[in-house]
Formats: structure tokens, C-alpha cells, sequence
């Protein structure tokens, strides 16, 4: 097993790799700079401004140094808020979206099963219907619809919480950006755990364990449910890694100092630092979390053996 | 009690735990985004300036109505040509106790135009003596004619007579800068641990995308006259989002209001809703291939009177603009607006089109012969008032085909001399001074999209640099903006105008043309 995680971490290397060159050329091709606004920049503060980023020598002598310096876990200077490195923009952060996607994770993942198992067991019945009734709705109600009313509401109608804003002392601030982040995914994980245990119900080992005669809380809770974990799991990897970096549309409505906006300011300011270090980040999590999928499906599904 | 009620308590006990004896004032303010720098030499734009303005005083400041008053300068003598003006200190200290002197002003200014700086504001210093040529290389920076007479004294000498060099240095690029700390941090010298400012507030942190933390500065000189403890700058990018705040009594002043909710927000905020005319023009260069009809005034006039002004400001803007025929926006210093004049804009609108079907074709322009394009940048009101545009051209037998333009390079494409038939343009002034709009139209600018050249304009705009009597400038700029007017090189649509939201409870807030509302005029109810 350990061999194992070593050899996938040695192999995400290349991988992100071929992420940052992919991006780092990308962006270049994209017109403008980051300094272009809609006043000109004297030609010679131009070459003052590009001098001082580097962003004056060829092309590949600019990838070489970014590359360096990536090794060096320096992720270099922003561009657009340039009294702040992409390190320290990130370390800010970081912290806020993790915090923010990981009650997400949490919550979704405990509601969704429970009502993805409750939908599951009642099968067919008007609490079945209602669960998928409202999981349909869940998923197909985008955020920054979802995000606005829960703010109108609680924030400004009702007034009990407040309407934007961030503090990571109160987690008053913390409840509406939980919920807008969790609502979609407790809708996918409900449908994926009511499919799965359905069918877990059904299958050879659940009956057998039915045959024995033990109580149905083992039988569900242990056999059926265990089973009905695999699909749930392989879905929390990449959502994992999407929920904890971040998200433009909460951020945005509420008001939020998290890292997922970083990505589009830092696109539609040519900030080409911010933008490589967003995607860098990005892809961490997701080689990370990929990992973590594969090796928990060895420890929910006996046939699943690594060496 | 509410939930937030009982939060406010627990953290009022908390405060009163502390042993602290009066509560402390605290205001949040929503900002259009997040300042790119609190290097005020690298800051460009509006949102960077409010928050700038808070921290620092330069020699001149705004007042709440937004006319320049003396600020760290008490007063100033302006020799008899006109070229040096000599200012005079007052008491006053940084943030960490230090006199403010004329060497901070002195180091500031010869840091802004100091090519290794890469200033992009540099040139609004460029009325100083030699600071374009410091700025471009030629010559080394201790040219500059900004020369420290004593500690508070500063003697600063232009090019030639530059009547608006007050308004000038209302702007960020002439704030002061502390000496000893910018030298020792280097580019660290605006972290909130190292940041040394002179203004009513000092920063306290700032938490990207989040918030900016101000408190009040207890060595400002007027410090007793500030009631406001600690700011809170909140950067906006939702426009609706800091309206909910607003309304939820979080926040109690938006820089702008969402365009498509006016009507929600003129029925049920009217009370906090402020709208006033703003230092901009919205407008149409017209430029046309050679040959093309379009480079006949006749036609780009007949184009100008079919275009239904007010319909644009009321229905395509909700009102957030106001309808207008002018380059130089109503209520600018130095000008007399009501010497300039368009005779038809007051005609109705039936027999305008009339008018304009006459003058084609006198033109030789037969109805639907010519097509012109509508070059315009990506932005949902941009791209409705071209539509309404075209369908107004149509009226009088004209074509429009509309050309939609990603944003960043819009602009490089009009300045470049890129062909176009007609655009969209905006300009908002960095100063209140007419100059600071007609230059757009002088032969050989890069802003002139048309590239329209008329040498009377010029001769008036040369002459007026150097007219010190402003009634008299007033009247030459006044007649360079009639000749602009009636070639019609340029199609002006709409004047700016501010809007803001902005609590009852908040006094001491002064519509104005500068939309400038430093923390300092305002105090909480």
C-alpha cells in the first residue's frame, strides 16, 4: 500500500507538469497583457513595468524561471494586486475555502446519505418521491440563483443572518455560503446512494446476510450501505478538490476572501502568476483527492487489492 | 431578539468587558473592487483614489462638496507669470509622529516621475517643469522643478501657466509620501505593519476580495474633527450584493447602484438613492474610411440629430445617465457651458429627423445607400444603446451593422488608428478643467479615435494654455468646443452621472461632480 501511494505521488510529477507548461503558454496566447488597460501606459513606463516582471525576455527563458521557481514553492508575484505575492494571496485563502468546502463536504456527504438511504429503503414510497423530487430540484438550480435568495432571506428579510460578508471568528457569516455549497451536492449524493443501495439491496451477499438472519440495521449499515459507498466515493474525489478550492459564484455574492475567485480575476486581468498558481493549486487537489478515492475503494470493496 | 441581536450583545458585553468607555464608531463602505496597490504611484483608478484619500492629504484636498481647499498647504503664492507657485506647510504629522515636511511632498514627486518607477499616472504630473522629459528618459530626475525651499516650504515650478495645477494636485498622483519608511521597506512599504500615512486614517489590514480596515489617525492635524472610528472599505464586484447588504444594514454606502434594478431600487430606497451628475461623457467618435460619406460634417450631423437622447438615458440607462449633446459635462470648473450650443437639441425630435433627411440629402447621401458600422466593447448597456442607435440611423434611412469588441483590446484598437466608421468611448475627467476633455480632440493625441484635426482648435487650445485670465481662457475654450461641435466629428450622447446609495444615518454626504466623499466630511447618526 505504501509502495503503492509513493508510486502514484511520483507519477502526479509529470502530470502537473504538463498542466503548468499547457497553462503558462496558454494564457500567452491570450491578447493583451497585464498591464494594458484602458488608458495606455507611456511606451517607455511600458518597458519600465515588463522590465521589472521579467516579462521582457523571451518566452522560454520566462518559462524556465517559472518552472525554478515553482520547485522552490515560490509561485512568483501577482500582477493585478501587486501589494501581495501568489503565495501569500493564497495563504489568506486557503484557509477560508478549505474551511467553507469542507463543511460543505461534511454536510453533504452526512444529508445525502441518510436521505439517499432513507429514499432507498422506503422505496417507492411518497418520502422516496419527495427526496428525489427535491434532489432534482437541488441539482438542477444553479448557485447564483440559490445564493442571492438565501441571502435576501435570511439576510435581509428575515434578519437573522448576515446578508454577506466574512469573519473567521463568527460562524454566523459561515452558515448561507455552507448551504449554498452543500445544496447541490446532498442532491447528487442522495441520488447516488439511494441508486446504489437499491441495487445493493438486490445483490447475492446483502440476501445471504438477510438468510442469516441478522437484524437489518447490520444488514443495511454494514453489508448494503458499505457497498452503496463506492459510487458516493469516486464522486467526493473531484468534488473534494472542486468544493475546497473554492467557488467564483459564492464568493462573489457573499462577499467572501476565499481563493476561488482568483482564477477569473486573475484570467481577465492577464495575471499571468496568479492564474498559473491557481491552476498549480487546482491540480494538487485533484491528484491528492484522486488518490484518496483509490485507496478508500480498497478499504470499502475486498476485491479492490493494491500491491 | 434576533440572532444578530443576540451576536451584537455578546460582542457589546465583550467591548464593555474590555473596559472600554465610549463605543467606537464604525462605518462600512462598499468599493467598486479591491485597490490593485496601496502604492498611490501604481494606482489608475476611482475605487484606489477613495481609499487613497481616507489614508493620505496632499498640499490640496477635496472638501465634502469637492471643490480643492488648502490641505497640508495652508496657502500658496503664484509669481506674477504664472509659472511658480510656493507653498506654505502647515503643523502636521504622520501617522507615526513624524512632521509631514516639504521633503516628503518633494520625494514623492520625484519618485512618481522617476522612469525605474514605471508610474502609469506619472503624466498627470506633467505640468511640472521637465517631468515629461524626467519621465521619458531624457533627463536625469533631480531636474525636476519641485524644489524644498525649507520644512514647510515647497516651491514648485511649471512648464508654463497651467490654470487647473490646483485641481491637479486634488489627484492621487500628487499625494505625499513618507521618506524614511518607503527607502527602508522598499516594496513592502504599504503592509499594514510598515504603512505610514499622514491622512485622517491609518491602515490597519487588508484582507484581499474581503476588506480593508482603516482607523482613524490620532496624529492628523484636524484628527478632532473626525467622528468616525474605523472604516471598513468593502469591495464590491456584485453590484447587488453590496445593495442587500445595504439593505440588511450592513453597509451604508454603495459606490453604485445595479442599472437593471432602478426601479426596484427608486421604489423602495428612494430616501438612500443618489444620483448626480458626474465628471464624464459618454460619446461617439465618428472617423469613416476616406471617401466614405461619413467624413461630410452634413452627415455626421444629420447621424447626430436622429439620435434620441433621452430615450437612451431613460430606457437603455434606467436614468443613471443624463441625456446630453456636449463634450465638456455640465457644472465643470473654469467654463461656461451655456456659451457652447447645439441648435438642435432642443428641437423636437420628428422635426429633427426631418432636418437630417434634408441634410443628406444635400449631402448627395440617397436613403439607404449608406451602411456605417457601430463599433462598440462587450457590456450589456453598451451593446443596447447601439442597438437603439441603429434603429434610430434607420429613421432617417441610414444602414447600422453592429460590431461587438472584446474589452481589452477596444481601446488599443481606437488609439492605434485602427479603421472604424463610428465607436463608443467614455471618458471620465482626472480633473475638473474643460481642458482635461477638449485635448481629446487636438491633433496628434492617441485618445483623438477619429483623428479629426482642425487647426483653429488647436490654435484655441494653444492659446488658452497660456491665457491666465480665467474668464477670458474660459471663453476661448468655450469657442474650440463650438468648432469641435459643429464639425461633429464627435457625437456626444450622455453626460455621467454618480450613483450611490447612502444610509440615513449618515450625514455630512455632499452630492458632487468629483463623486469625491472622503470618510473624514461624514459622521454617523
Amino acid at each position: 500500500m505504501l509502495g503503492y501511494t509513493l508510486r502514484r505521488m511520483a507519477s502526479a510529477v509529470p502530470t502537473i507538469f504538463i498542466i503548468v507548461t499547457l497553462t503558462f503558454f496558454a494564457i500567452r496566447i491570450a491578447p493583451g497583457g497585464p498591464f494594458d488597460l484602458e488608458r495606455p501606459l507611456d511606451p517607455l513606463i511600458l518597458a519600465n513595468l515588463q522590465r521589472a516582471y521579467n516579462l521582457d525576455a523571451p518566452l522560454w527563458q520566462q518559462y524556465l524561471m517559472y518552472l525554478g521557481n515553482l520547485i522552490q514553492g515560490d509561485l512568483g508575484p501577482s500582477f493585478t494586486r501587486r501589494d501581495f505575492s501568489v503565495n501569500e494571496l493564497f495563504a489568506q485563502g486557503l484557509p477560508v475555502s478549505i474551511l467553507l468546502g469542507g463543511l460543505a463536504l461534511l454536510a453533504a456527504t452526512i444529508f445525502g446519505i441518510i436521505l439517499g438511504a432513507i429514499a432507498a429503503l422506503k422505496q417507492n414510497s411518497w418520502l422516496d418521491n419527495l427526496i428525489v423530487a427535491i434532489a432534482t430540484l437541488g441539482i438542477t438550480t444553479p448557485n447564483f440563483v440559490i445564493a442571492p435568495l438565501l441571502s435576501l432571506f435570511f439576510g435581509v428579510i428575515l434578519g437573522v443572518l448576515p446578508a454577506g460578508g466574512w469573519s473567521n471568528a463568527n460562524p454566523a457569516y459561515w452558515i448561507l455560503p455552507v448551504i449554498t455549497l452543500a445544496l447541490p451536492q446532498v442532491a447528487v449524493i442522495a441520488r447516488l446512494v439511494r441508486g446504489a443501495t437499491v441495487e445493493a439491496l438486490r445483490a447475492n451477499h446483502v440476501r445471504t446476510a438477510r438468510a442469516y438472519g441478522l437484524p437489518a440495521r447490520v444488514v443495511v449499515g454494514v453489508h448494503a450501505l458499505r457497498a452503496a459507498m463506492l459510487p458516493t466515493v469516486s464522486y467526493l474525489g473531484p468534488t473534494a478538490a472542486a468544493l475546497l478550492t473554492g467557488s467564483v459564484v459564492v464568493e462573489t455574492v457573499f462577499g467572501l476572501p476565499g481563493v476561488g475567485r482568483y482564477f477569473v480575476q486573475g484570467a481577465l486581468g492577464r495575471d499571468y502568476t496568479l492564474v498559473m498558481g491557481t491552476v498549480v493549486v487546482i491540480a494538487v487537489f485533484v491528484v491528492i483527492f484522486n488518490l484518496l478515492v483509490d485507496l478508500a475503494y480498497a478499504w470499502l470493496d475486498p476485491r479492490v487489492r493494491y500491491d | 431578539m434576533t440572532m444578530r441581536d443576540l451576536l451584537a450583545a455578546s460582542a457589546l458585553s465583550l467591548v464593555l468587558g474590555a473596559g472600554a468607555v465610549s463605543a467606537e464608531v464604525v462605518m462600512n463602505r462598499g468599493n467598486d473592487t479591491d485597490p490593485a496597490t496601496l502604492d498611490p504611484h501604481h494606482t489608475q483608478t476611482v475605487s484606489e483614489s477613495r481609499v487613497l484619500k481616507d489614508l493620505f492629504d496632499g498640499l490640496v484636498i477635496q472638501s465634502a462638496k469637492g471643490e480643492a481647499i488648502p490641505g497640508i498647504a495652508e496657502s500658496w503664492d503664484l509669481s506674477e507669470d504664472g509659472t511658480v507657485y510656493t507653498f506654505h506647510l502647515r503643523d502636521a504629522k504622520w501617522s507615526n509622529g513624524d512632521p509631514v515636511t516639504a521633503g516628503d511632498f518633494s520625494f514623492a514627486y520625484h519618485r512618481i516621475v522617476d522612469p525605474m518607477t514605471a508610474a502609469g499616472y506619472a503624466s498627470n504630473l506633467f505640468a511640472i517643469k521637465n517631468a515629461e522629459a524626467i519621465a521619458s528618459g531624457k533627463m536625469p530626475v533631480d531636474q525636476l522643478g519641485v524644489r524644498v525651499i525649507d520644512d514647510k516650504t515647497l516651491e514648485i515650478t511649471l512648464n508654463s501657466p497651467t490654470p487647473y495645477f490646483i485641481e491637479l494636485l486634488t489627484h492621487q498622483a500628487a499625494l505625499p509620501l513618507h521618506q524614511k519608511s518607503v527607502e527602508e521597506f522598499g516594496d513592502q512599504f504599504t503592509r499594514p505593519e510598515n504603512f505610514v500615512t499622514n491622512g485622517a486614517y491609518k491602515l490597519e489590514s487588508f484582507t484581499p476580495n474581503s476588506q480593508l480596515v482603516m482607523v482613524k489617525n490620532p496624529e492628523y492635524y484636524n484628527a478632532d474633527q473626525v467622528t468616525i472610528d474605523r472604516v471598513n472599505w468593502i469591495p464590491f464586484e456584485d453590484r447587488s450584493a453590496c445593495m442587500r447588504r445595504f439593505e440588511a444594514g450592513e453597509v451604508q454606502t454603495c459606490t453604485d447602484v445595479p442599472a437593471e434594478q432602478m426601479d426596484y431600487v427608486k421604489a423602495n430606497l428612494a430616501d438612500s438613492l443618489r444620483i448626480a451628475p458626474y465628471l464624464g461623457t459618454y460619446y461617439l467618435p465618428v472617423k469613416g474610411a476616406e471617401g466614405s460619406p461619413l467624413k461630410d460634417a452634413r452627415v455626421r450631423k444629420a447621424i447626430s440629430m436622429a439620435i434620441d437622447r433621452d430615450f437612451i438615458a431613460e430606457e437603455v440607462w434606467a436614468g443613471t445617465m443624463l441625456p446630453s449633446y456636449k463634450l465638456v459635462p455640465p457644472g465643470i470648473a473654469n467654463y461656461d457651458g451655456d456659451a457652447v450650443t447645439v441648435d438642435y437639441a432642443d428641437e423636437d425630435l420628428f422635426d429633427r429627423e426631418d432636418d437630417a433627411k434634408a441634410l443628406l440629402e444635400e449631402a448627395g447621401v440617397a436613403p439607404g445607400s449608406l451602411t456605417v458600422e457601430l463599433r462598440y466593447n462587450t457590456g450589456e448597456n453598451h451593446k443596447n444603446t447601439m442597438a437603439a442607435i441603429a434603429d434610430m440611423l434607420t429613421n432617417i434611412g441610414i444602414n447600422a451593422r453592429l460590431n461587438e469588441v472584446e474589452g481589452t483590446t477596444y481601446f488599443n484598437y481606437l488609439r492605434e488608428d485602427g479603421p472604424f466608421d463610428m465607436a463608443r468611448a467614455g471618458w471620465v475627467g482626472d480633473y475638473n478643467d474643460p481642458q482635461n476633455f477638449l485635448m481629446l480632440y487636438e491633433s496628434g493625441v492617441a485618445f483623438n479615435y477619429s483623428r479629426w484635426s482642425n487647426a483653429d482648435y488647436d490654435a484655441a487650445l494653444d492659446k488658452a494654455a497660456t491665457t491666465m485670465d480665467l474668464g477670458e481662457r474660459a471663453e476661448i475654450l468655450a469657442g474650440a468646443e463650438q468648432t469641435l461641435l459643429d464639425d461633429q466629428a464627435i457625437i456626444p450622447i450622455l453626460a455621467y452621472s454618480s450613483r450611490a446609495l447612502v444610509a440615513a444615518n449618515v450625514e455630512g454626504y455632499e452630492d458632487n461632480l468629483m463623486d469625491a466623499h472622503a470618510t473624514r466630511w461624514l459622521s454617523l447618526n
